[in-house]
């Protein structure tokens, strides 16, 4: 029987990944990712969850355990936030490259200097082109889908998996979620089965220094170098979002819910106006875009994005064709540039005959305050906007929120 | 294990584990350990190696020198690395020895707080360090135990800061077993291999490999320039096992001389130390003295 429970966001993601019975948890504390390894290790000392428990020292160590489980056959888990997922970059690059299937859940908080340790994007953000496999929970519950269906995902496609979620908004805040039973979720995500597992039987030499040009094996059998090794990645990166809806189809039918793993649309049927966003945030836009159609009779919807890389191109520009305008608002921004995902979806939009007009409005960094009037005003105005702006104004980020 | 038989050139197994032809340069210390080592070590073993020599050594995609499974890993992250692959043996319910090989670079700059908190955690692998006393894979640039005085292309006038004594430094998180070792004493580092497979735990073993192209010496030296460093009481071979220390044969019986051979006699066989002046040989000198005082006190008393 699945179990229904209120609790935390990080004891969901920790009872999902009981359930999906990682073998090996590495961690290092960082807040506010803290609590979800507590109770790994909680649940792995009660004996509730049988698992190596890895109290490494630093987030770079964290993830080179779950590289050496991963690589000899064991299925891993790691978790961090900001600085600690900075800390492990060189180590993300390096199991994407090594094609090591293992999820890690990134409870999403800004980066120092100065520093927060308060919920934004940017850490997430600034990892984007690291080969791994992004995105982003709305609510507790799917913290618990995502994370299970991330692991299969992951060991389909050989590529790694983060699952964002954000920092105290959904971390630490109580809902109500469902557990699926341990029995059902066996079926759904079967033992790991790596094949090419480190071991004496089978010696293979894994990650070895590579030339520039493709070379003859010992069978005279030429063999990809590293850009065909990395073209791979990026060509099964991309197939992945396919993977990726099967997954959630198969999960729907088991468990009874999905049915939206990339875009989850919220009162776009009959909409001129949407909004785009990422994380527990599109969950706020529902309530601002009932309010503008209910006052203004603004006809506006949600578009959720559930996962940022792959970035689904083709599927996000098919499903803006039909809007007067877009609004994406994110936690996060390239520096001098704009929203990173606002420049990815005016790019995806970019070879499509329609190009509504798009707004980009950043907000929350830090943990500023998101407040719903002030959501709805920008929203308000971003619709109501005539067509009189110059492409500079129109293509600037507006901060949302700013104090000063 | 005291009554362990002693390695010798008849015992030793004919297997190789090394494919005739890798990458090393010729002279060099680390594939002499390496062939010999594995021996040692055998068949089941998982290496887990940072970017060194040794990467290059073991070829390049897709054609490896060597028989063993290896996990090549980031720099900083050897022991971390290790920690993971044993922890998947746990799991499977597998004895395979988990081995890091990394270089003193990998060990005593980039890869120490690894290293430590694998310490701290006295995980049980067999952690290897071959000291060639700087990144000589990159070009002999300095590293933290690259000796007083010693040129490298980075340290173009002598390196003026003393060397980071690693064994030191990892006996001060009492691990189960520390051994020195020395390339041109491969049985030695033979039987140290064997004994410490046997132990549980954090294993480490530090091996002085001299280096032709860093040190400044003929490929055909490499041997005798160990051996010096050895008699001349520069560089010991010794075990600490349970917090004792106890010095190895060539190492041990260097406590019967009153006098021991100049450390000028190592120093003029290599390019590296001739910026050193007499003062800073004679200090080097002293220092020695001293320690052998105290090594004699130390032992001759048991």
């Amino acid at each position: 029987m699945s179990k229904k429970l209120i609790d935390s966001g990080n004891a969901a993601a920790a009872m999902a990944v009981q359930l999906a019975a990682a073998e090996v948890i590495a961690a290092y504390p960082i807040t506010p990712q803290t609590p979800l390894t507590e109770k790994l290790s909680e649940l792995i000392a009660a004996g509730e969850m049988d698992a190596e428990y890895v109290a490494v020292e630093s987030e770079h160590s964290a993830l080179a355990v779950c590289i050496g489980a991963a690589s000899a056959g064991v299925r891993p888990f790691t978790a961090t936030s900001s600085n600690g997922l900075l800390y492990m970059s060189e180590q993300l690059h390096w199991a994407a490259g090594g094609r090591l299937p293992m999820v890690m859940c990134v409870v999403n908080r800004g980066i120092g200097a100065p520093w927060s340790v308060w919920n934004d994007h940017q850490d997430a953000i600034s990892q984007r082109d690291t080969g791994w496999i992004q995105i982003f929970a709305k609510d507790h519950q799917e913290i618990v889908d995502m994370t299970l269906k991330a692991f299969r995902l992951a060991e389909l496609v050989h590529i790694p998996v983060m699952v964002n979620y954000d920092g105290y908004y959904l971390s630490h805040t109580y809902m109500p979620f469902e557990l699926p039973e341990a029995a059902e979720v066996r079926a759904f995500l079967p033992d790991y089965d790596y094949k090419h597992t480190l071991s004496p039987e089978h010696p293979e030499s894994l990650n070895t220094v590579t030339l520039p040009d493709a070379r003859n094996d010992i069978n005279g059998v030429k063999q990809g170098s590293y850009m065909d090794i990395r073209h791979n990645l990026h060509q099964e990166m991309c197939l992945a979002m396919d993977v990726w809806e099967e997954i959630d189809a198969d999960f729907q039918q088991r468990f009874g819910r999905g049915g939206a793993p990339i875009l989850d649309p919220y009162c776009c049927d009959d909409a001129e106006f949407v909004v785009v966003a990422m994380g527990s945030i599109a969950n706020q836009f529902r309530d601002v875009v009932d309010r503008l159609r209910q006052d203004d009779g603004l006809k506006i919807g949600v578009l959720a994005l559930q996962m940022y890389r792959p970035f689904p191109i083709a599927r996000i520009a098919e499903a803006l064709q039909s809007f007067k305008g877009v609004m994406v608002c994110e936690k996060g921004l390239s520096y001098g540039n704009q929203g990173a995902l606002y420049a990815d979806l005016k790019s995806a939009l970019y070879p499509y005959p329609a190009r509504p007009r798009l707004h980009n409005f950043i907000t929350g960094l830090g943990g500023r305050e998101i407040r719903t009037d002030d959501l709805y005003l920008a929203l308000k105005t971003a619709c109501l906007q005539d067509d009189l702006t110059t492409p500079v104004q129109n293509d600037t980020p507006q901060w949302i929120g700013l104090q000063l | 294990m005291t009554n362990m038989t002693k390695t010798n050139v008849i015992n030793l197994t004919d297997e190789e584990f090394i494919y005739p032809g890798n990458r090393a340069c010729s002279g060099c210390g680390l594939s002499i350990l390496y062939r010999i080592g594995l021996k040692a070590l055998g068949r089941d073993c998982i290496f887990v190696v940072p970017p060194s020599c040794l990467t290059v050594m073991q070829g390049l995609y897709p054609i490896a020198a060597t028989q063993m499974p290896i996990l090549n890993g980031t720099f900083a992250s050897t022991a971390a690395i290790a920690t993971g692959v044993r922890a998947a043996m746990k799991r499977l319910g597998k004895k395979t020895q988990v081995v890091a090989w990394a270089g003193d670079g990998g060990t005593s700059d980039i890869g120490i707080q690894a290293l430590s908190g694998a310490l701290e955690r006295n995980e049980d692998i067999i952690y290897i360090c071959y000291d060639n006393e700087a990144y000589m894979n990159t070009g002999v640039q300095r590293s933290g135990t690259t000796p007083q005085g010693g040129l490298t292309t980075t340290t173009p006038y002598g390196k003026k800061e003393t060397s980071k004594n690693v064994p030191d430094i990892v006996a001060a998180h009492n691990p189960a077993y520390i051994a020195t070792c020395s390339a041109s004493y491969p049985l030695d580092f033979h039987d140290k291999l064997i004994k410490a497979k046997e132990i549980s735990g954090l294993k480490y073993i530090h091996i002085q490999t001299p280096c032709p192209p860093g040190w400044g010496c003929d490929e055909r030296m490499t041997v005798k320039i160990g051996k010096m460093a050895i008699e001349c009481g520069l560089f010991d071979l010794y075990e600490i096992e349970e917090g004792k220390k106890k010095l190895s044969e060539p190492s041990a019986k260097l406590l019967k001389k009153s006098k021991l051979r100049p450390v000028q006699d190592y120093l003029n066989m290599q390019t590296r130390f001739k910026a050193l002046s007499k003062e800073q040989i004679a200090a080097m000198q002293e220092r020695i003295d001293q320690k052998w005082e105290g090594y004699r006190e130390e032992f001759a008393a048991k």
